[in-house]
Order: structure tokens, then sequence, then C-alpha cells
């Protein structure tokens, strides 16, 4: 049996809202029953774009996270709903029932990735369908990866061994794989969201010129593991995948055979500035 | 689904499919294409071969369109000014404070009517004042060239001519370097997908966020080109005092130069290569002129002072370092500066410093030797491969009027629209009669009286925005009524409570606003004419396709896709198509025989523009209405590519089917538009104009902004503000509305009162020495005015600078209008009305010293 799963690839997505706008276009003043009724104008997130800055001026990044409902395999949902108002269909999707989920606010609290709206005109719990209505009639993907012009955003119909080999060769991950839902939901690069990165430039001549190819080292005080790379044409250089609040760093550059050294404390992402060798 | 039936539209963000079912649209999707349609280009390059996908894109405001349609703040019927009577008090002082009545249409018709007439006759045709905001919607025949131009032509009015915002650099400064008038000065784009993808070792992204802009209209068409690029090694540096959209998902490197100080950045680049021998002095010898001048400027001999890294690095903040890492990374690869995200524009050049950036950009690109292989000026939006030679035209082209003087119909379009009719022009809206400039609509009713040079978009030739006008034009009358079709100018012009002051007064008897939405200007209307959306009626038209100054616009699209804009619903409440209204009126004015053609229907025109156009050479009618849209195909496969200026760096005639430059411009059609045909470094035309003009003078020079970190009033306004076009609404379309794009999160702030303030950006230090937390409601005023925004605290931009959008689509003053605060969120109550240069009459909206603190009045 095919099961739907949707891969985002973090790296690709620029916060256009296509997606977010597209399952409004979707969900607003039409009603899908019996899979879902219009929702507010404004109000619900059904595909949220997380966003965070990482780092400082000239050197932070940025990434944006769509987050959709997870459709998870142990949906927390399901077990809060009474009366069956929230099951999980054959093709994994996980629908809430706006008839039966008249009242259940409690459906709206027990989900962990808060990707589900009270609707407070209807009293229902609504939710992300995965436009199981439109796949229903024969469309090949939901609105929201179709809308997507990036390429960030991918619907996969598949067997659930043939989505396994996927997630081992793409290295696809769950966001907050702790809460132990096991969503349908996979992520690629998700470290430029979750983890933090350690930048800087490096300067010769009394900072008259740029330290090119220069050799930079960064070592995990407490551990001892080390990581290095080297500076670009602007002396610059980025080593990324750290985890937050992770302790002490010890830094080192090197250029022709002149080295120096720092060591910084790891909170978040950081550009330590200008290291003038 | 049942009972739906699925249409075809389009918009500024590309063509769609609607699927409408009992009277009301479902949904609006991006178009798939079918396997019968026109097969997609393929490039092979570095031993790939690239394909795009088989869909059309769209932008977020296209895929909010519906809750644009339906928004509650639609205009439903008719209304007038509550405290407003044509036959008594007028009251000209409340507008914007007094309220609306419903009234019917037949009352609005009529007072419409009589008070054009009567204007007509006490003062005359030109006494009646009109103008659209820049982008009317979508579609040939509705548009503001079409529609609005037929009816107003016949009717007589004085225009007011629109300024080249997005150009306003490459139109004053850029077009006395190299020509191109006839796309105001921005480079040609041809071929250059292809020569790119082969050819080019880095990309310099140079005030150019095409993720955000689109180019123009072509949504997200050119996305997978750049990660194409990206994937083939080829690395893209962006220099933009914002870290924006396009650096966050492709930047190599990036750049922030302090605001206005581009072309200092430019220079400390020309320096390097010139002292360390970095560019192509064969090119140089033979395809410029006046090298030697430019080259004594650069190395100080000019005025003393070599524009050395170290100087530009004062000048700009930027590492003289890296300048210098910079110039040399440029000068040792195959790189394409992409200055401007269309090809030219980007918003180094609406700036007191704009004309110069502009300039600076081409003798740059020069020095590199533009045209050759991988080395050009490509900003990877336009230059896909498309058949130039399948005619559509672009809205520009003049729709349903074919205005030869006041669009670009005469180049082709009206002899085919009009083979056997009569195109729509009038004496008064031509050189010799009268005209404003938008940018001083305010100064000509308040103080009636203007001089200024060039009129409009001035494309015609190199010297034509030397012309000199005046208003009142010799014999021409005052302004006695402002017909305003749209409300956007206090949002898209400059220091706008002027706007808003000039409503307030009885020497502007007569406003009358014809809208869709109830917002900006609409409020200071008198009458008030509720206008449709291009969902409600019919047109015709083709993906990003504009034309006009921007020759073959289509370039940029995937697929030429050109689509019926089927009217999938009944016009919402009372309102109204602007064709059905002016007919309307056009009756009451004993023109109805005359505007409608004898009584052409919206769809008569459209069928008219299909037979005008190439498309029954690749679909009847019939199938056009029955399928909604065509792709047109490629060229044969095989078919030589002709790479934008490859001819000019080979010494060959051109082989672009570029539309310039006319003959009589070229000798024996070789060269360039300028005097010597050649690349200028030292302008002939500036020259011949004004050579002691020391803001434009004939070698282009930094000369530092007069609203900047050099200027007076940098004291007391620390802060630089940059304002570019906006990233979710296309100007004002899609703003507030209470439209679905006002919940995201980079559009606008929800705050506790309710309200959705538009944002602006500052760095963590200045937030920080301001007492400023993330969301937190701020005051950014100057002595022009001030506006409430929401603070969004980032480092995406350095300390001393600042970053909001312009474009707010409403007006909303916490006190008395004109007066006191906004909290809409139009930056450009605070941007200067002066020009960019004494003789360039263009805006300068990112020149803009404001100061920022925290708003503590949110419960008010």
């Amino acid at each position: 049996m095919k099961k739907v799963n949707l891969i985002i690839d973090v790296a690709r997505c620029h916060d256009c809202n296509n997606c977010f706008i597209s399952c409004k276009d979707e969900h607003w003043d039409n009603d899908h029953s019996p899979i879902a009724v219009s929702t507010p104008r404004l109000g619900h997130r059904w595909m949220d774009i997380l966003n965070i800055e990482r780092g400082q001026y000239p050197l932070q990044d940025v990434c944006y996270l769509p987050k959709p409902c997870m459709h998870c395999e142990d949906a927390p949902c399901i077990r809060a709903s009474r009366d069956g108002a929230v099951y999980r269909r054959e093709d994994g999707i996980v629908i809430i029932d706006p008839v039966k989920a008249q009242g259940q606010k409690e459906i709206v609290d027990s989900c962990p990735y808060r990707a589900i709206y009270w609707n407070d005109e209807k009293a229902i719990a609504q939710k992300c369908t995965m436009c199981a209505h439109l796949l229903d009639k024969g469309w090949a993907q939901p609105r929201c990866s179709h809308s997507c012009a990036t390429g960030a955003m991918e619907f996969a119909l598949l067997e659930d061994l043939e989505m396994e080999k996927r997630v081992a060769e793409e290295k696809l991950e769950h966001f907050h794989p702790e809460y132990q839902t096991r969503p349908r939901v996979w992520y690629k690069n998700l470290y430029r969201f979750t983890k933090c990165h350690i930048a800087g430039s490096v300067a010769i001549h009394y900072g008259l010129e740029c330290a090119v190819d220069a050799k930079v080292t960064v070592t995990h005080v407490a551990t001892q593991a080390t990581w290095s790379t080297r500076t670009n044409n602007y002396g610059n250089f980025k080593l990324d995948g750290f985890d937050r609040d992770s302790g002490d760093y010890q830094i080192e550059a090197e250029h022709t055979g002149i080295t120096k050294a720092c060591v910084i404390r790891l909170k978040e992402s950081l550009n330590i500035g200008v290291i003038h060798l | 689904m049942t009972g739906e039936k699925r249409l075809t539209n389009s918009t500024t963000g590309g063509p769609v499919f609607v699927d409408v079912k009992d009277g009301k649209i479902v949904r609006i999707i991006p178009m798939d294409l079918a396997e019968e349609d026109a097969a997609s280009w393929e490039i092979e390059a570095r031993g790939r071969k690239f394909t795009p996908p088989r869909k059309a894109t769209i932008t977020p405001v296209t895929a909010a369109q519906k809750s644009m349609i339906y928004s509650p703040k639609r205009i439903l019927y008719p209304m007038k000014r509550v405290d407003f009577d044509p036959n008594g008090e007028r009251n000209c002082q409340n507008r914007g404070i007094s309220g609306y009545e419903r009234i019917t249409w037949e009352e609005a018709l009529d007072t419409v009517s009589k008070e054009m007439i009567r204007i007509k006759r006490d003062f005359g045709p030109a006494a009646i004042m009109s103008t659209a905001s820049s982008h009317h919607l979508w579609g040939n025949v509705g548009y503001r060239f079409s529609t609005l131009f037929r009816f107003m032509n016949l009717a007589g009015f004085t225009y007011a001519d629109h300024n080249p915002d997005s150009w306003e650099g490459w139109h004053w400064g850029g077009m006395h370097t190299w020509g191109f008038s006839w796309r105001l000065g921005n480079p040609p784009q041809y071929d250059l997908l292809e020569d790119g993808l082969k050819n080019t070792e880095t990309i310099i992204f140079w005030s150019s966020d095409p993720e955000v802009n689109n180019g123009i209209y072509s949504a997200f068409e050119s996305t997978p080109r750049r990660f194409w690029l990206k994937e083939l090694g080829v690395k893209m540096i962006f220099i933009d005092p914002y870290f924006n959209h396009s650096a966050g998902l492709f930047a190599d490197k990036w750049f922030s130069p302090r605001l206005g100080t581009d072309a200092a950045l430019a220079a400390g680049i020309a320096y390097v290569w010139i002292t360390e021998d970095l560019y192509d002095k064969e090119y140089v010898a033979t395809r410029t002129h006046g090298f030697d001048t430019w080259k004594d400027y650069i190395l100080g001999g000019a005025d003393g002072i070599p524009k050395t890294p170290e100087w530009a690095a004062n000048e700009t903040r930027i590492p003289a370092r890296e300048i210098k890492a910079l110039a040399r990374e440029w000068g040792t690869t195959k790189t394409t500066v992409a200055a401007g995200g269309l090809g030219g524009w980007g918003g180094a050049c609406r700036s007191a410093t704009g004309n110069e950036w502009a300039r600076f950009m081409i003798c740059l690109a020069a020095m590199q030797g533009m045209g050759k292989p991988g080395r050009n000026m490509w900003s990877t939006t336009q230059g896909a491969p498309c058949d130039e030679g399948f005619y559509f035209p672009g809205y520009a082209e003049g729709g349903i009027a074919c205005d030869t003087t006041n669009s670009a119909a005469g180049h082709e379009f009206a002899y085919r629209m009009f083979a056997n009719g009569r195109p729509s022009s009038s004496p008064i809206n031509s050189p010799s009669g009268q005209h404003i400039p938008r940018l001083r609509i305010p100064e000509a009713i308040l103080d009636g009286k203007l001089e200024w040079r060039g009129k409009g978009f001035c494309g015609s030739s190199i010297e034509a925005q030397f012309q000199k006008y005046e208003y009142p034009a010799p014999g021409y009358p005052r302004i006695q009524m402002y017909y305003r079709y749209g409300g956007s100018f206090i949002g898209t012009m400059t220091e706008t409570n002027r706007y808003v002051k000039m409503y307030q007064t009885d020497k502007l008897p007569f406003a009358v606003n014809q809208s869709i939405w109830f917002e900006g200007e609409a409020q200071f209307a008198d009458i008030i004419l509720p206008a449709c959306t291009n969902f409600e009626r019919w047109d015709i038209s083709e993906f990003a396709n504009c034309s006009g100054y921007i020759p073959h616009t289509y370039s940029q699209c995937n697929h030429r896709i050109i689509s019926l804009q089927a009217k999938c619903i009944e016009p919402l409440g009372e309102s109204k198509s602007d064709y059905e209204i002016f007919a309307e009126l056009s009756k009451r004015l004993g023109l109805w025989e005359a505007f409608t053609d004898g009584g052409k229907t919206e769809l008569d025109w459209v069928k008219q523009v299909f037979h005008a156009t190439d498309l029954p050479k690749g679909i009847t009618w019939e199938k056009f209405m029955e399928k909604g849209y065509y792709v047109v195909p490629n060229k044969p496969k095989g078919t030589p590519s002709t790479p934008a200026m490859q001819w000019f760096a080979e010494g060959r005639k051109m082989d672009t089917p570029d539309w310039g430059p006319m003959p009589q411009d070229t000798v024996g059609f070789e060269g360039l538009q300028t005097t010597t045909g050649k690349i200028e470094f030292e302008s002939s035309s500036l020259m011949r104009f004004d050579p002691d003009d020391e803001e434009r003078s004939p070698v282009a020079k930094y000369v530092p902004s007069w609203e900047g970190h050099h200027s007076p009033g940098y004291n007391k306004y620390p802060l630089q503000v940059v304002s570019p076009h906006p990233r979710f609404s296309f100007h004002t379309m899609g703003d507030l509305k209470e439209s679905w794009l006002n919940e995201i999160r980079d559009h606008r702030v929800l705050k506790e009162d309710g309200h959705r303030y538009w944002i602006i950006r500052l760095n963590t230090q200045d937030a920080l020495a301001r007492g400023i937390h993330h969301h937190d409601l701020v005051k950014v005023f100057n002595d022009r005015g001030a506006v409430i925004m929401a603070a969004q605290v980032t480092e995406r931009i350095p300390s001393g600078t600042v970053h909001s959008y312009e474009s707010c689509a409403d007006y909303q003053a916490v006190g008395k209008p004109g007066e006191s605060p906004d909290r809409a969120g139009c930056i450009n109550l605070l941007t200067p009305k002066r020009f960019m240069t004494k003789n360039s009459y263009g805006m300068a909206s990112n020149s803009c010293l404001v100061q920022i603190e925290k708003w503590e009045e949110v419960k008010q």
C-alpha cells in the first residue's frame, strides 16, 4: 500500500509563502466534506513557515522551515480525540472529522507540533488534510507542493519500504524527533534550522589583505573533537552543524606558517570577527 | 470536482487556472502544461542538459487573488462623500474625514459627467487630470494604456505622466553611457541564459533580488536557472544593503555598502583593475570612448583623490581588503554583473546617486569585455530561449487605444489592431499639449506652476529627456478635476503627505476615484466608482509580457503562455469593469459610438486583439476560447543563439531582434545609439547638453548623496532607509484588504490592538541603542512626517541602515490626515520629493534619512 509522505528541503525554501497561501485558497470558503469544511478567512496556519536567522552581520544566514501537520504514525491527536473524531486513513493521512470533532478543543492541545487550529465559529479543530479530497479525485499532489516554485517541497506517494530507502539515502530527518510521533513529513538539510555555525574572517598584512586558503581548525574543548576548513578568497570561513549551548571551542587559524588561536563559548551561531595574522 | 468548471486567467504574477462552481471561484492554481502543448526548450552546457519544468509558476500575490477578489474592503456600490454637493458646498477641506453614503450608478455617472461637461465648457478639456496606478491588474484590453487612454483621449484630459520609477538611474544616467533609449537605458538580455550556463564563472548580483522582484511579472520562472548555475559551480556574490532573499538562498558572499555609495565601491574596483592590470584593454580601446578621461578621474588626476580601495572603504564601510578581493575575483573570472533584478533596474538606481551607479555598472562591464562569452550584464531573469518572431503584444503596446504617442502601439500593434479602424490619441496628451509629472501633482494643484524636463518615460531618443516642459502649458487651463484610477500614490510616490494635503483644498474642486478597494487615495474622493477585478471581466494577455520599454519581456518565462482571461464570475455587488464604467460615462458625454467602436463588448475587443496577433497561426479562436491558453512553440532546434552584445564585442552588426537603435541614430546600422556608436566613458550627449553639470557630469563620478552620510541632516536623522519594491504584494496590490498576504510573518505583524503593522528592519545594535525589541511598535520619522511600524530586529542589515519595503496599500492617519503619523505603513511619507539631480526628474526614494524611536501609544 502506497502512503503519503512530504519531503521538505529547508535549504531550498526562501519563504515565498506560496504553500501557505495556496493552502488557504483551497480551504477558505470551500466545503470539502467529509474531509474538511471551510477555515476562517484569517488565523489558521495549516502550513506554517517558521524562520530563523543564525549568526551575526555580515556572515549571518537565514533558514525557513515550512511546518504542516506531520501526519504522525503515533498521532497524539488521535489518542486525544473522542468518538473517532480523528482517524488515520490507509494512505497514512490523519483526518479530523469536521462533524465528530465538534467541541473537542483538546484535539488542538494534544499536538506537540502546534499544527492544529481551533475554528471559533464552527467550534471544531482543523488542520492540514494533505488535500486528501484532491488526492481522492486523482490529483497527483496537494496544493502546497503544487505551488512550490523552488523545489523545496516534494509529495511522495510510496510504499513504506521505498520511503525508508529514501530516508537513508538522502539523510532525511524528522523535525523534533524527541516527540516520538513518527511523522510522515521529512526534512532535508534540517541542520540549517536546528544546529548552529561558527564563522569568521582571517586577514593578513595588518588587515590590508584577506587571508586566502588559510586553514581554520575548530576544537571542542571538552571532547577534543576537531573540525577544519579553509578560508575563501575573502578570508571568510564557516563551519556548521554544532549543537547550541555546546560549550567551549578553540578556533585556530593558520596561514603561511603563522597561527593564532582563540577560545569561544558557543551558545548560538557565532561570527567570531576578524582574526589578524 | 462535481459541477466545477476550469477557466483561465492571468495576473501580474503569472497565468492561472481558475476552478469555478455555482458562480463562485473555488480555487486559483498555477498552470500545468499538457502533453499537447509546445515542447520545452533544452540547453546543453558543461556536459549537462537543462530543460524547465512543464508548468508555469505564480507569485504569492497571485496565490492570494481569491482573498483579494472576495475582500471585505471591496467597494460594492457607488458612493458620494456625505458633505459633497456639486451644486452647493463642496467642503473639500473635509476630504478624508467626512465619510461616504451609497448612491445609485445613475447619480454617480450623472454627477461625474455633468462635472466633466461643465469643466470642458468653462475651462477646456485639459482642466481634467487623470492618471492610474502603475500596475492596473492584468490584461491587454482592460489595462490603463488601453481602456483608460481610449476613454480619456476621447473625452480630453491632462495626463499625469508616470516617471520611470523602476528605471530612474538607467533612464537619466545609463542612457547617456550607451544609448538603449528604447529600453530606457537598461541592458538587453537576449539568449544570455545559454551563454551564462555555458560560460559564466561568477555572477555579481548588484542591487538585485530576483527571488523577490521576479524580474518583472515572471513569478519564479528563473528560479531553477539559479539552482542550475549553482550546481555548475558558478559563484554568486550579492551587493545589496539588505541580505536579500536571493542572497539567503544563493550567496557565496554578501556586501552591504552604505546606502548611496555603490558608485564609490565601483570606483574602488576600477582602481584595482587599472593599477593591477586586470581589464580588457583591447575592448576598451576599440569599443569604448573617453576611457582615458575616466581613468584619470579614477586615479585621482582630475580631483586629486585616487579612488583607492581604502578611499572606497571609507565611503562604503566595506573593508578595503574585501574590495580588492572582489575586484580580483571579478577581473580574473568570466563574470556577468546582474545589475538590478531585471537586467537593469535595482534599488540603487532610485536614489540621489542612481545615475552614477547605473553608469558605473556599464563602465565596469565594458572594462571586462561585455558581450564576450560569459561576460555580460545579465540578471538571470530574462534571456531564456523563445521565438521572438511570434507576435503577441504586451500591455504597453496600447490595447484598444493604441495611442501611438503614449504607448508602444506605434512599433507594430496599432497597424495590426486598427488596420481598418482608428486608434485613439489626443493632442493634449502629446508633447505639444499639457502634462504634469505625477511626482508633482500636489504642486500643480497647490502652487499652480511647474517647470521640468522630460515627459514621462523618455525613450524615443537619448535627447528626449532634455525637453523642457511647464505647467500650465502655454494657453492651457489649470486643473479643475482629478479623475484618479486606483489609489496607490501615498504608498508609492515621495514625501507623500503632499498628496494628502492636495486633496484637502478648494484648489482641487472635484475628485473622482475609480477603484476596486476602499484604500489609499479612494478615501479622499468626492465620488467613488466601484471597479471590478480582471476575474470579473474578459481579457487576453501573455505571461510577463509588458513589452514597450522592455521589448520581448516574455524571454523571462520558461514557456510563452498566452491566455484568455475568462470572465470567471459576475462583478461583485454593483461593481463594473472599467470598460463598462467608461462606456456608461461616454453615453452621457455623447461619445458612446466612438468609445465602444459601435457597441463592442470587452469580449469583442478580446477577439479583435486575438486576430491582430500571430495567435491564429497556432490556434483557432474557437479552440482558444475552449482551451483558454496557447503555448508558443520555440524556434526550431539548431537555430543559432544570438547573445546580447556579442555582436558588439565582436565588431559585427547587431544580430539580436531588438527594437532599436533606429536607423537615424546609427551610421549604417553599425554600433550603439550613442553619437560615437561606442560605450561612452565620457558621454557625448551630456557633453552637448550641459558639460558643467556637477551632479551628472559627462564622465561618470561618485557624487555623495544629497541625503546621506555627508549631508547636514545626518546628525539629527542618522538612519538611512532603503525602501525596495515590496516582496509579497505587487506594489500595493495584495497588501491589506484583509488578503492572506497580511498573515505572512515577513509582510506585516499583528499587534494586540488588532492592527497589522508594516515592518521596518533594523540592526540589533541600532535596536539596542533605542531600547527597541523585536516586533515592538516604533515611530519612524523625519521632518516630512512619521509612520508607525513594527520593528524587525535583524543581522541582515548593518547598523546605520534600515529597510522597509515601499507600497503600503492604505493610509491611516492617527490624527488629522496629512499632519499626523500614519499607522498603515507608508514609508514614502518620509522619502524626499527632491529630484535625483537638478536635471534628472526621477525619484530618489532610497536617499532618505530618519530617526526611529519606540512608540508607546499602542492603546490609543
